[in-house]
């Protein structure tokens, strides 16, 4: 039995590991199969890993949704760290200020159906994510 | 968990496990770097046939790896990219522009061995 809701804490690389095979359990179990499991841990891969390095740790929540009886997934990647003061410039293909591509965050909204960002200076940023079975 | 890496000759082979996280990633960088030099590898062999996804932090480190590698004078080929992760990468916008890819294994030493044969002779 796999629960409809995974809590993963963010602190360090190796939880990232753990956040991804835990969305993949998930995705599995809500119906997701091949390519899209694959596309959903890759963008939880990439959120994560925006935890580990901008704001040291933080947490992602996974869900099992339905919205008119269609299936999905819920990510929710949530931290406290020193958020983007230019949230356009982030999702910009190519933009980086850590060690990373700057294909992250671009990227995973690629990846996902939805894709939502909030971010406060001095607060953090939430990234909501959604995808839905076909 | 380190990769381990296996010396065959003048190549060296690394299978890349599962649950590789950053750390992993950074140390095989450093140690192929390394035993490049100490074993006058012509060639590296990545297989990253396990990998169920290839993030822009692994694409770009093993691009690095590749290209130091051939800074240290050995061609690196990277075999066995899952077709779903492909597909991932391409979504994602990752490229590994510059650096051999080949199906499997098999091919990949294949590749590898008309590459190290080809520099040989001045690129003709």
């Amino acid at each position: 039995m796999v629960a409809e809701e995974t809590y993963v804490p963010i602190d360090r690389d190796g939880d990232i590991v753990s956040a991804r095979q835990k969305a993949r359990e998930l995705a599995t179990h809500v119906g997701f199969s091949g390519s899209d499991l694959t596309l959903i841990a890759t963008a939880i891969s990439e959120v994560a890993r925006n935890i580990v390095v901008y704001a040291d740790h933080g947490e992602i929540v996974l869900s099992a949704v339905q919205r008119a009886g269609q299936r999905g997934i819920l990510v929710i990647a949530r931290d406290e760290g020193p958020g983007i003061p230019d949230i356009e410039r982030a999702m910009r293909d190519g933009f980086s200020t850590g060690r990373s591509l700057g294909l992250g965050l671009p990227g995973a909204r690629r990846l996902m159906d939805e894709f939502e960002i909030v971010s406060e200076v001095g607060k953090g940023t939430t990234i909501t994510m959604r995808k839905w079975t076909r | 968990m380190p990769v381990p890496i296996l010396k065959q000759g003048d190549k060296l082979i690394a299978s890349l496990q599962s649950d590789l996280d950053d750390k992993d990633l950074m140390q095989l960088k450093d140690e192929i770097a390394e035993k490049v030099g100490r074993f006058k590898s012509r060639g590296v062999i990545l297989d990253v046939s396990i990998l169920d996804v290839l993030d822009s932090f692994a694409t770009r480190t093993l691009r690095t790896i590749a290209e130091t590698a051939r800074l240290r004078g050995a061609e690196t080929v990277i075999v066995g990219i899952q077709p779903d992760v492909a597909v991932a990468m391409v979504q994602l916008g990752l490229t590994l522009d510059g650096v051999l890819t080949a199906l499997d294994f098999e091919e990949g030493m294949e590749l590898l061995l008309a590459t190290i044969e080809g520099s040989h002779h001045g690129g003709g």
